[in-house]
Order: structure tokens, then C-alpha cells, then sequence
């Protein structure tokens, strides 16, 4: 029998392999998938892993989807890590794209000025948005989940009734979305004859800023602290209420600058589906990044395939192209299974007998302790 | 407003409060265990497509009803297997459980789009149904309707009059002092999670077999968070369930008010949409508020994970 055996320290090592064995299991499964469907599994490996990576121009094409992916998972690691559950930036993802675009269809023509005041106003409404369930929590002790969810379709609500009737093209032939932003409203390209522009430099920035602030900063640590054991840290002096602020303020501003690139990169425009279910995904990016900037950043790529992948499937595969949803849960769930592996390891036998052998006998007093 | 609005408009209201009641009784009972499954959108999904998908090729209302209990049952499993035996997160494994679930739902559903079931016919009962008032809407509904109060009144029974509901709140309240007195807690809490898993399927699959009936993407549109916060609304208490499904169905169906020839109010049909999340914030901040009412009813062990070696 296949039994668990809780180790005496969590093992770093497992920390990081488990989201490489979630990421295997998830990928054999897609190719049984595939193969149940009657579809060529190899043609799927190739949809989703090799044509996302043939060229420059779809290499560029998965470096932005990772960016949008990135921003948002940056700032919800820092709340998961203080343990405030923020699963709303698919919400903030889109106030902060609509305050964007206010600006951008307000202004008038001010190079340059009219990009900075975009950022602002999209780090600001995304925050806003994330300040209600901030407010709320901390206030009346509502949960930060269900608020910061329930925002997600109010705020899908509202770019839908804002593109169809207030910032709608009155020259747009009736479809749901705003004008084309002017060039001054659109974030430069980075590489010439791809779609890559600037966000990738705010990608950066805010990798390191937040790498700095969790790594690097007393605050940081105390949100670390107030997200492994609340009560040392209330004992230390933290205020919970202000990590819930500062844990939800940083999600939201981070998903609404994603909102805005967004608006002012590949779409051009605000419309009815503006995000694509970034938010939610981004979520997935957190833990399977192990919520460190750094593994982020590699997440997002890896989901940043799935996203093509599925836009993908239905052309060369023709399957539904929600099949990346499935691949994206596959994936969570994959990776919390693996993580049992952190703190416990498999052992083949009669439960609470480790087979010991005989040269482990040396090392007994850490080892042998909990068997 | 005349009679005639009034019945239908209460009529409405269960007919749209019936899928929450039945998810939110099921996400009751299993947090009832200590187990908290944030997947019911996801389990809602699955149940849905699954019970439309068998409903439609089987020609029968009954196999997809089962068909989607079974669809709950299964996604919810993994749930189970992922927090009790592997002891995961129960947060983040109900987050997938509804990401995944959502996603599954919509691939599934992708060649049963565009296709409609013909409607479930009413079930009057005689006399009761002439009541003035609140006879039609309360005994000419869809027989899901029925089996849903019967559905309540076994649980508040359950609960309040079993020994196997009394082992159920033990484990809640705490797994290392049931498991201490024998009670067999790891069966309790997959018992737990799979009877929510089938609520939440049977919640799906009203929606789709019954009350549209069809399948289109997104139709669960957030009425398995709403049924989460339900169960918070109801301070874990059956009876007050029956209330706020009530009351977020006629939330929902505030639409039907606004739009009906006597109250001509212009609104746009967006913010209409978006009252049912409006008030499940407005809830939870009511009841929420309140920490000590909050504490004294949710289950004590409620997203904690339960090791045998620490029993």
C-alpha cells in the first residue's frame, strides 16, 4: 500500500519540482485527452507547444498574452502571500481598461501625456475596484472571495452598458466597442513588425518591484509572516487590516495596468470581452509560479501557450477552443496534488513502518523522530 | 400592481430561487463537515451540460437530472481527493474545482449550443392551486420545484433529528475530537462533499433541463458564488436558506418587474443584470458584520485541513 509520511521539514526542493510534475501530468493528459477525442495527439502536442514557438512573430505573440498574464499574477502572489484572496482581477482587469479608455477618448491630442495619464488611470482604477472588497472586509469582515468575485461581473456589466451605449463608435455600425485610440493612446512598439510593445518594460518593473517588496523590504516580510502564521504576526504587531489593504490595493492596481495595456496594445479599443478570462487565469500563474516573481514570469509563458493553444484547437484541431480552461484547471489541479510531495513523501508498505535500511540506522535521531 | 403581476412575479421568483436553493443546501451540508468546497460554479456547470446533454439524446428529464448529480459527484471527488487525502488547500482546490469546472462545461457543451428541450410540463395541484394569490405560484410549478422542498425538509431533519447529521456536525466542529470518540471522519467529510457535488449538479441541471431549457456557455453566470454567500446569509441554518434563495430569486428576476407594462422606469437592462451581485455583496456585508453570530454558527473546523497523525 501507498501510504504518506509527513517529513520533518518541508522539502524547498519539492517546492519547486512540483510545479514541473503538475506541468508533465497536466501535458500527459492532454495527450490522452486527445487521443480519446479521436484527434491526433501528436497534432495537438505540436498546436499547443511547437506552433506557439515557430516563429518570431508567434514567439512576440506569446510574450504579450505572458505579459497580461504576468501583471496580474504579480500583484495577487503579493496578496495570496499575505493570505488575502483577491480572485476578483478579472474584474479590476476591466476597470482599469475602462478608466483607460475614458482618458484616451476624452484627451485630446498630448503626446505623451496622454500614455502616462493612461497608466495612471488604469493602476488607479484597478485598485479602486480592488478597494471595495478592501473597504468591506476590513470593515465589516465580508469576504474578500465573494466581494472581490461578485465585482468581476459587475464590472463586466458595466464596460458591456459603457460600450453600448456612452463610449460606444457612433460610427461602429452598431457593434459593441468604443473608437480606435489615436496613436498617442497606443503604447509603442518594441519590436518592429510584431504586435510586443512597452508593456513588457512594465512586466519588469513591476516583477522586480514586487520581488523587492516581498524579498527585500520589512514590509514584505511582515506580509510573509502575517500569510504563513496570522498569529505570530499578530503578536509581532502586524495590522491584518492594513496587509488585507495593502494585499488587495497592489492586486487591483496591477490587473487594471494589465486592463490598460491592453486597450492600448493588441485591442486598440475598449469592447464587451476585453479580457478573456486573464484575471482568473492569472491566478493559476501565481501558484503554479510558486507565487515568486521570478516563476511568474515563466508561468505566465507556460500559460500563455494554453491561451494559444486554445485559440488555436479549433482550427487545426477543431475543438472548442475552451478547451484551455480545461488544461488551465487540469493544471491547479495537478499542482495542488503534486504539493502534498512538500510536506510529506511517499512510502511503499504497511502504514507508520518505513522500511529502514540499515545505513539509514546512522542518522536516525532527525529521521527516525516521526516514524 | 395588479394580482396578475404579483402571481407571476412570486411565480418568477421561485422558479429562479429553486437552482440556488437547491446548490446553497448542498454547499450547506458540506460545510457542515468542516469541508469548504468554493467550487459550486464549477460543479453547477458540469451538472448542467451533462444533465442537458442526457436529458436531450435520452429523451428523459429523470436520466439527466441523474446524469448531472453524477457529473457533481465525480468533479466533486476530485475536490475530495485533493483536500482530504492529499490535504491541500481548501481554497485554492475549490477555485480550480470552478475554473476547471467552467472550462470542462463549455467544451462539453460546445455541439449541444443551439439546441432546445421541450419544456418540462407543470405539476397543479388540485385545490391547493386555487388559493387566491399564492396558489399558482406555489402548486402549479415543475415537479423540480416540489422535490426541492422535500429535498429541504429532509435535510432540516437530517441535521437536527439523525445521529449520522449529529456525526456530520461533529466533524465540523471538530475532527480530532470525532475521530478521537470513533467516528469515521475522512468517510464523513467525502460523504459530505459528494452529497454537495450532487446538489450543485441538481442545481445545474434544473437550470438547463427545466428552466431555460437549453445550454448555452456562461448560463450558470455566477449563481454558484451567489449560492456560497447564501449559505453565509443563512448562518448555516436549512430553513434560512429557503429565504434567501427566495429572496436572490427575486432579485433576479427584477427584470420582469421593471419591464412590465404598468412600471415604465427606463433603465438599462445592464444594472438590472447586475442587482443580484449587488445585494449578494450588500448581504454579506449585513451579516458578515456581525463577527460573533458569524462565529457561533459557522462550522469551528471550517477550510481546516484534518491529519490523522495529529489526532
Amino acid at each position: 500500500m501507498l501510504w504518506l509520511e509527513q517529513r520533518p521539514v518541508p522539502s524547498d526542493k519539492m517546492r519547486w519540482l512540483s510545479p514541473l510534475i503538475a506541468v508533465v501530468l497536466t501535458v500527459l493528459t492532454g495527450l490522452l485527452m486527445f487521443a480519446l477525442l479521436g484527434k491526433d495527439p501528436w497534432q495537438g502536442f505540436e498546436v499547443f507547444f511547437i506552433n506557439p514557438l515557430k516563429s518570431t512573430y508567434a514567439i512576440s505573440e506569446l510574450v504579450l498574452k505572458a505579459t497580461a498574464l504576468a501583471l496580474c499574477a504579480a500583484g495577487l502572489a503579493v496578496g495570496f502571500r499575505a493570505n488575502v484572496w483577491n480572485i476578483g482581477a478579472e474584474g479590476q482587469f476591466i476597470v482599469g481598461a475602462i478608466c483607460a479608455t475614458v482618458v484616451a477618448v476624452h484627451m485630446g491630442s498630448h503626446p505623451g501625456f496622454t500614455l502616462v495619464l493612461m497608466v495612471v488611470a488604469g493602476l488607479a482604477g484597478g485598485a479602486a475596484w480592488a478597494a471595495i472588497p478592501a473597504f468591506l472586509k476590513t470593515r465589516f469582515n465580508a469576504s474578500e472571495i465573494l466581494v472581490s468575485l461578485m465585482l468581476v461581473y459587475v464590472a463586466d456589466l458595466l464596460a458591456s452598458w459603457l460600450v453600448f451605449g456612452p463610449l460606444k463608435d457612433p460610427m461602429g455600425l452598431n457593434f459593441p466597442q468604443t473608437v480606435m485610440f489615436e496613436s498617442e493612446a497606443l503604447l509603442p512598439i518594441l519590436v518592429q513588425g510584431t504586435r510586443l510593445n512597452l508593456v513588457l518594460g512594465f512586466v519588469l518593473i513591476v516583477l522586480m518591484a514586487t520581488y523587492i517588496l516581498m524579498y527585500r523590504t520589512h514590509l514584505g516580510f511582515k506580509m510573509r509572516v502575517a500569510g504563513e502564521s496570522p498569529k505570530a504576526a499578530r503578536y509581532a504587531g502586524v495590522s491584518a487590516k492594513a496587509m488585507v489593504w495593502l494585499g488587495l490595493l497592489i492586486g487591483g492596481a496591477c490587473a487594471g495596468l494589465a486592463g490598460m495595456a491592453e486597450v492600448a496594445g493588441p485591442m486598440g479599443q475598449l469592447t464587451d470581452k476585453i479580457s478573456n478570462g486573464y484575471g482568473f487565469a492569472a491566478i493559476i500563474v501565481a501558484f503554479v509560479g510558486r507565487l515568486h516573481p521570478l516563476g511568474i514570469g515563466l508561468a505566465a509563458l507556460l500559460m500563455a501557450l494554453f491561451f494559444i493553444g486554445g485559440e488555436q484547437s479549433q482550427q487545426y484541431l477543431g475543438l472548442p477552443g475552451s478547451i484551455s480552461m480545461v488544461f488551465q484547471g487540469m493544471l491547479l489541479f495537478y499542482l495542488l496534488a503534486s504539493d502534498v510531495l512538500i510536506r510529506f513523501r511517499i512510502r511503499w508498505g504497511r502504514e507508520g513502518q518505513s522500511p529502514a535500511p540499515p545505513a539509514a540506522s546512522a542518522r536516525v535521531p532527525e529521521d527516525g523522530a516521526t516514524t | 400592481m395588479s394580482i396578475n403581476l404579483f402571481e407571476s412575479i412570486l411565480f418568477a421568483t421561485i422558479v429562479a430561487g429553486t437552482p440556488l436553493l437547491l446548490v446553497a443546501l448542498g454547499e450547506l451540508v458540506t460545510e457542515k463537515s468542516g469541508m469548504l468546497n468554493l467550487g459550486a460554479e464549477g460543479l453547477m456547470s458540469v451538472g448542467a451540460v451533462s444533465a442537458f446533454a442526457i436529458a436531450l439524446t435520452m429523451d428523459s428529464t429523470v436520466a439527466g437530472l441523474v446524469a448531472g448529480m453524477v457529473a457533481g459527484i465525480l468533479l466533486s471527488l476530485v475536490y475530495g481527493f485533493i483536500t482530504i487525502h492529499l490535504m491541500a488547500n481548501q481554497v485554492a482546490t475549490g477555485l480550480a474545482v470552478a475554473i476547471f469546472g467552467v472550462g470542462l462545461s463549455a467544451f462539453l457543451g460546445k455541439p449541444f449550443e443551439a439546441k432546445v428541450l421541450e419544456a418540462v410540463p407543470r405539476t397543479v395541484v388540485p385545490y391547493l392551486s386555487d388559493l387566491p394569490l399564492i396558489g399558482r405560484a406555489l402548486f402549479a410549478q415543475q415537479w423540480m420545484v416540489y422535490v426541492s422542498w422535500v429535498l429541504l425538509a429532509l435535510i432540516i431533519w437530517f441535521l437536527a433529528r439523525t445521529r449520522a447529521g449529529l456525526a456530520l456536525k461533529a466533524v465540523g466542529e471538530s475532527p480530532v475530537s470525532a475521530h478521537a470518540i470513533g467516528l469515521p471522519v475522512i468517510r464523513i467529510r467525502y460523504f459530505a462533499v459528494m452529497f454537495g457535488g450532487a446538489m450543485a449538479g441538481l442545481g445545474g441541471g434544473f437550470i438547463s433541463v427545466f428552466h431555460t431549457p437549453m445550454w448555452t456557455e456562461g448560463m450558470i453566470a455566477g449563481k454558484g458564488w451567489i449560492a456560497l454567500a447564501l449559505v453565509v446569509f443563512a448562518t448555516w441554518r436549512p430553513s434560512r436558506v429557503l429565504l434567501g434563495a427566495y429572496l436572490f430569486g427575486g432579485v433576479m428576476i427584477s427584470q420582469l418587474f421593471f419591464q412590465s407594462s404598468e412600471v415604465q422606469i427606463e433603465i438599462p437592462s445592464q444594472f438590472l443584470s447586475a442587482l443580484p451581485y449587488l445585494a449578494t455583496i450588500l448581504v454579506l456585508v449585513l451579516i458578515s458584520s456581525n463577527v460573533k453570530m458569524i462565529r457561533m454558527n459557522s462550522p469551528a473546523s471550517l477550510g481546516k485541513p484534518f491529519l490523522k497523525e495529529n489526532a
